[in-house]
């Protein structure tokens, strides 16, 4: 059976519904994790991608695909796992950068994916997402998540997290 | 079945799992909250680095075993992890020094595999070199900190970095094994690793105002799955449930 393109962006469609375990604001979607849709012979594969190698949603992201798809009459679904090539925060989406600002977590600075700023004094210019100074100094590397990173705003005092830069 | 690239997934799948577990015991015990939170994330990557490698070696033996029968189900002696992973916590700057050593390795065979010929081998490495980046920075903090910190903590930091030196030589060690994998580009030599390893540490060693040990004797075996007797201690821990409870599922 050839599965119709309507069928795969009814998929699409569907993956916004489901939120993030942790961040609830941001769905799949948002996030990049989805990476392909395609199917052999009835089923439909969907392939996802972990933001961290460890990150514990991912069983539950797998989960939660095959609930909304059952939901919605599409039962013969398999997820598969893929490292390939490796999740990044470019593929955050703006709309997802500030659903995360609203929700108190700094956005990842762009344009720092380059390794070498890892070795600094920790990412420059983290925004505060409660008052918006960008006078903010790290905390420590680790956060409430593998994802985030801790931070404090010096002008306004309160802690923060923030989304790292990989 | 390539016997070869199976042993040589299992050696970084346990340097991963075991250090992992390792660091999971420490949870609860970090000097602070943020710290003790940074064990247990860099724990966590770790064992879903292992995750990725074990289930990669289960599809190169082709033998109905799952990543988590090689996890739990296997006997001591077929685990490859280096002893340095299994030694002990110890006080922090023992944990610190044992991280150090291996985040700095880690990140150059990382930055080398991921262009190994082996696709899978080339992703895994890719995605994990982006989390150790994060460990080493924080672990050669740790050592710089300590180390260039009060008479105390610099005593401390200096006898951590001593008392595993030992266990770093074990690292770069090759057999049959890297033979057959270099000649197709699937893994790479280890020479240069140690080069760039060597050069690391003399450079945070420096910053940490520490003096780098004398080579004295020098831990091997683990390439034939010879361990110190950490291991089996560890196993019998980690390995408990599902070989009391063969059908548990999670």
């Amino acid at each position: 059976m050839v599965v119709a393109e309507k069928t795969y962006k009814h998929i699409w469609k569907l993956f916004e519904q489901i939120p993030d375990p942790e961040i609830p604001v941001l769905s799949i979607l948002d996030l990049g994790i989805v990476r392909r849709i395609t199917s052999e012979d009835d089923t439909i594969v969907i392939t996802i991608t972990p933001t961290y190698s460890g990150c514990p949603a991912m069983n539950l992201f797998e989960e939660d695909i095959i609930a909304k798809l059952k939901e919605n009459n599409i039962m013969n679904v398999r997820v598969e796992m893929t490292y390939d090539p490796p999740w990044t925060t470019a593929w955050i989406t703006d709309k997802a950068r500030k659903g995360l600002e609203d929700y108190g977590i700094a956005p990842p600075v762009r344009g720092s994916q380059d390794k070498g700023e890892l070795f600094k004094e920790g990412v420059k210019n983290v925004r505060c997402p409660l008052c918006k100074s960008t006078n903010t100094k790290v905390i420590s590397q680790f956060g409430s998540t593998a994802c985030k990173a801790l931070y404090k705003c010096e002008d306004c005092l309160e802690p923060f997290d923030y989304f790292k830069c990989i | 079945m390539n016997t070869n690239l199976f042993k040589y997934c299992l050696r970084l799948g346990d340097n991963s799992l075991i250090l992992g577990h390792r660091l999971a015991e420490y949870c609860s015990y970090g000097p602070y909250l943020e710290e003790d939170i940074s064990i247990t994330n860099t724990s966590l990557d770790l064992i879903g680095q292992a995750e990725a490698i074990l289930k990669y070696a289960a599809l190169v033996e082709n033998a109905e075993r799952t990543a988590d029968d090689l996890a739990y189900r296997r006997p001591e002696i077929e685990f490859y992890n280096v002893q340095l992973v299994e030694q002990p916590n110890g006080n922090f700057a023992h944990l610190i020094a044992r991280q150090f050593f291996i985040d700095a390795f880690n990140f150059y065979l990382y930055s080398a595999l991921k262009e190994s010929t082996d696709n899978t081998i080339a992703s895994i490495a890719a995605k994990s070199l982006k989390e150790v980046t994060y460990h080493l920075r924080r672990s050669s903090e740790w050592v710089i900190r300590l180390g260039d910190g009060t008479s105390e903590s610099k005593i401390k930091m200096q006898e951590a970095i001593n008392d595993f030196w030992l266990y770093t030589f074990e690292m770069f060690e090759m057999d049959e094994v890297d033979e057959e994998l270099i000649t197709k580009a699937i893994t790479v030599d280890l020479k240069p690793i140690q080069d760039l390893w060597n050069k690391k540490v003399d450079e945070i060693l420096v910053m940490a105002t520490l003096t780098r040990p004398e080579d004295g004797y020098m831990a091997t075996g683990s390439r034939k799955g010879y361990h110190s007797e950490h291991l089996g201690y560890i196993l019998a821990e980690m390995q408990y449930l599902p070989r009391a409870y063969p059908t548990a599922k999670w």
